[in-house]
């Protein structure tokens, strides 16, 4: 039995001269920017400055103010109690808490913990492929042009390159002809559009899944990003939620697959236009919708915030630094979860089959694996987080290659009992007239010891 | 509040694999074969694709020289349904079916050049269904009548598994006689299985077919496929009913099945859930705000080309090595000494019954 503590340690000062300086601006994002430069934050800290109730960084109605670096702006007012109770919860925003660990940890804790539902973020693991695909299932209508080249370069890059710490990204892109939706549309008279509804969406994705193909060559998990143009007869086309009103982005995500987007193209002016029509996506639209799913499926959601918090959008980076530490803080968890069960497991298999034979690089890479999990406790333990991740990435790596050696095949081994049941049939019947032999051997001989008494 | 109770009773899985087996090969095992073929058809109806399917099969039928209706497997009398199909995938396929195969597609020790077709990537959050056929007995499948997998060796495959979180829910179902006796050892959480025979039972096939000459189906699988026909990707039928399939009066034998290891209720569990593809989705309620004037081309630096060696065709056959290979020279072991004590004991009666005298003719 294993558990895992977590603790957070509070340093409190009053501001430099710099830090001062930095703050005397007019907004909270500038002054977010002035200190980021100032401080020197290693991954996992985070800093927090407190500023007077009077102060006019934050605007009316506003508490705290959270940056897209490292750092935090709390009004103080109302006493130290309450100044607390927003510090408790500022951690709870930007940092881990106990039950994002234990999401981390959700397929080792006992039943009954958490909901189905608890962990359906992506599994950490050493790199994952992104791929986006647009369908267009009615080609006759819609010549549809996107330039996802570029988009991917100027919008889903910057974003890769931030999450480049995590894992290895890989993408590509393709465009799939006559790819159906699994599910007809219903029209809907009211709105004269298409519609489809909530309780039908799960059934969308199968037929295209077939066709959507994955690399052979990789073995990281994908992610798909579908953008799909509805036929002409079908146009305009929107998605319903659970309570029938029409979905603002378009668009639903699954998760750990991927998403998928409706782009309905406007109908012309002239209802003669010459078919096909041509169709420039416009990507920053879908940009938008597919790294917010993105950020979705690794569990990065800005849902639930208490009613006083502002915080700043990342912009062009998709994501805040203080959230690409909650995703290090998590992954490094499961990373070093994983290790011990696959350690553990890897044992208790040794022990059960007693003669089992293990490589040397086998045996060489159980040993990396236990320094490298042993250093990264040690590591989380102090808080240094990057030299944490690491560490436990090597120890993952490790392990894997370690536990899905294809020689540690048990039906390679045979347990005793087969082996007797093999050979006793054969050495049973040659051992009978050995035996018997001996046997006859030993009465002689204490035969002829009492001979000699006899005959003389 | 009504929501919440669904989600405790629904299973919390995201993707679903399966794993179809037919352990015979030959002419007249042509039914296990159709078997199989069924069941890969009716999970590719319901919607699992065949990256997610791993199939192993002899795939000696639909060529076989003996069939009359070439490149065709049917599964009903009157050859109305054609399991082999256009797009049918073959994983593993005629001498590839082995045990070894089959546990390693389970426990995931492969050799690093499986494609990645041929592999069961699953994760926790994987519900899998494991469908085998064939001629089997007591404890024991047979495999392409060369060797055996025992039921012990099959629960302890499913532990490794279970140990390494390769699956969330595991469904098993088997299809030969004494079926029951390979569910009687398993041991590890979340599996449900099923069986067309107790131990002492044999399963017994469908109807032959006078136009091919072999018995096209088993009863069980036959009306399994039945039973499946009439699912569609969003029915709400659950295990219950699966287990109802195919009474002692329809099938002579006696199905039988086992939950025990299974913790959700069988009324709570969806055919779906194991034979289809139902995804879990949500509805995307936020974006990110993109600044499209931020010049992204300025900060990106063109991506330094990596220095890559060039590629050389690796030698698929070392002809120098093996033209002017040495005979290894094998290194002297000593002989054990089971072997020596056994030599000992063989000349010491030897010389014993027939005399101490002969010794002086070695010496």
């Amino acid at each position: 039995r294993t558990s895992i503590t977590s603790r957070y340690e509070t340093v409190y000062r009053s501001t430099t001269a710099q830090e001062e300086a930095a703050l005397d601006v007019a907004t909270a994002r500038e002054a977010d920017a002035a200190l980021h430069l100032l401080q020197d934050a290693s991954l996992g800290a985070l800093t927090v400055y407190v500023v007077p109730e009077t102060s006019s960084h934050l605007p009316q109605g506003i508490n705290v103010y959270v940056g897209k670096h490292r750092s935090a702006l709390v009004r103080a007012g109302g006493g130290l109690a309450t100044l607390r109770t927003r510090l408790q919860q500022l951690t709870q925003v930007m940092s881990f808490t106990a039950s994002s660990i234990a999401a981390a940890l959700s397929d080792r804790l006992p039943d009954g913990q958490l909901g189905p539902d608890a962990r359906r973020h992506l599994k950490s693991s050493l790199g994952y492929e992104i791929t986006f695909s647009l369908l267009n299932p009615d080609p006759k209508s819609h010549a549809v042009d996107w330039d996802i080249e570029d988009a991917v370069n100027r919008y889903v890059q910057p974003v890769l390159d931030k999450l480049s710490l995590v894992a290895n990204f890989s993408v590509d892109s393709q465009i799939l002809y006559y790819a159906v939706l699994g599910v007809t549309p219903r029209f809907d008279k009211e709105s004269s559009s298409f519609l489809l509804s909530a309780h039908s969406l799960p059934h969308v994705i199968n037929p295209v899944e077939a066709r959507l193909g994955s690399s052979a060559a990789s073995l990281y998990p994908v992610l798909n990003f579908l953008l799909y143009v509805p036929e002409r007869s079908h146009s305009p086309l929107y998605i319903q939620d659970k309570d029938g009103a029409p979905v603002s982005t378009n668009a639903f995500h699954s998760p750990r697959w991927g998403g998928i987007m409706v782009y309905n193209v406007e109908t012309p002016a002239s209802p003669q236009a010459s078919l096909p029509l041509h169709v420039d996506v416009d990507m920053v639209r879908v940009m938008e919708v597919f790294l917010a799913q993105l950020r979705l499926l690794f569990g990065l959601s800005r849902e639930e915030l208490p009613p006083e918090f502002l915080l700043e959008s990342p912009g062009n980076e998709g994501l805040a630094n203080w959230e690409l530490d909650r995703l290090l803080w998590a992954h490094t968890v499961e990373n070093i979860a994983t290790v011990s069960t696959t350690l553990t497991s890897l044992a208790q298999l040794l022990d059960k089959i007693g003669n089992i034979v293990i490589k040397d690089d086998v045996a060489s890479e159980v040993y990396r694996a236990v320094t490298s999990a042993q250093s990264a406790m040690a590591k989380l333990a102090v808080g240094h987080l990057h030299s944490a991740f690491q560490a436990s990435k090597e120890a993952v790596t490790s392990s894997e290659r370690a536990f899905f050696d294809p020689s540690l095949l048990h039906l390679l081994y045979f347990p005793d009992d087969q082996k007797f049941a093999i050979y006793i049939p054969l050495f049973l019947p040659m051992a009978v007239p050995i035996l018997l032999s001996l046997a006859k051997i030993v009465r002689e001989a204490r035969q002829r010891k009492k001979e000699p008494t006899k005959m003389d | 509040f009504q929501d919440q109770a669904e989600q405790f009773f629904r299973s919390g899985h995201t993707n679903n694999w399966a794993v179809l087996v037919c352990t015979s090969r030959f002419w007249f095992n042509y039914r296990h074969v159709a078997n199989t073929l069924s069941v890969y058809r009716s999970v590719k109806r319901l919607g699992i694709p065949d990256s997610h399917i791993v199939l192993m099969l002899a795939d000696d039928m639909a060529c076989n020289p003996r069939n009359p209706k070439p490149a065709t497997v049917f599964s009903h009398k009157n050859m109305e349904l054609n399991v082999y199909g256009d797009d049918v995938e073959v994983d593993y396929r005629s001498y590839e079916v082995t045990v070894e195969n089959f546990l390693r597609v389970l426990t995931g020790r492969i050799p690093p050049s499986t494609p990645r077709s041929k592999r069961l990537l699953s994760d926790d959050r994987s519900n899998i269904l494991i469908y085998m056929t064939g001629h089997g007995g007591n404890g024991f499948l047979k495999f392409q009548d060369s060797e055996e997998i025992t039921n012990v060796e099959l629960a302890d495959a499913f532990e490794q598994m279970w140990q390494k979180r390769r699956y969330n829910e595991l469904l098993f179902i088997i299809d030969t006689c004494q079926g029951a006796s390979m569910y009687e050892r398993f041991y590890s959480p979340n599996i449900m299985a099923l069986a067309s025979s107790q131990v002492g039972e044999d399963s017994l096939s469908h109807q032959p077919d006078l136009g091919i000459g072999v018995h096209l189906m088993d009863r069980y699988t036959f009306y399994v496929l039945e039973f499946l026909e009439e699912i569609h990707p969003a029915s709400q039928t659950n295990m219950n009913d699966l287990f109802q399939v195919c009474p002692k009066s329809l099938c002579v034998s006696t199905p039988g099945h086992r939950t025990d290891l299974f913790q959700r209720d069988p009324q709570n569990v969806l055919i779906t859930d194991f034979f289809g593809s139902v995804r879990k989705v949500e509805i995307t309620t936020e974006t990110i705000s993109l600044d499209s004037d931020l010049a992204g081309f300025e900060s990106k630096l063109p991506k330094d080309e990596l220095a890559t060696e060039p590629q050389k065709y690796a030698e698929q056959l070392p002809v120098a090595q093996i033209i002017h290979q040495k005979p290894k020279q094998k290194d002297w072991h000593p002989p054990g000494g089971f072997i020596l004590g056994l030599w000992a004991l063989i000349i010491m009666v030897f010389f014993k019954t027939y005399g101490i005298k002969h010794m002086k003719h070695v010496f």
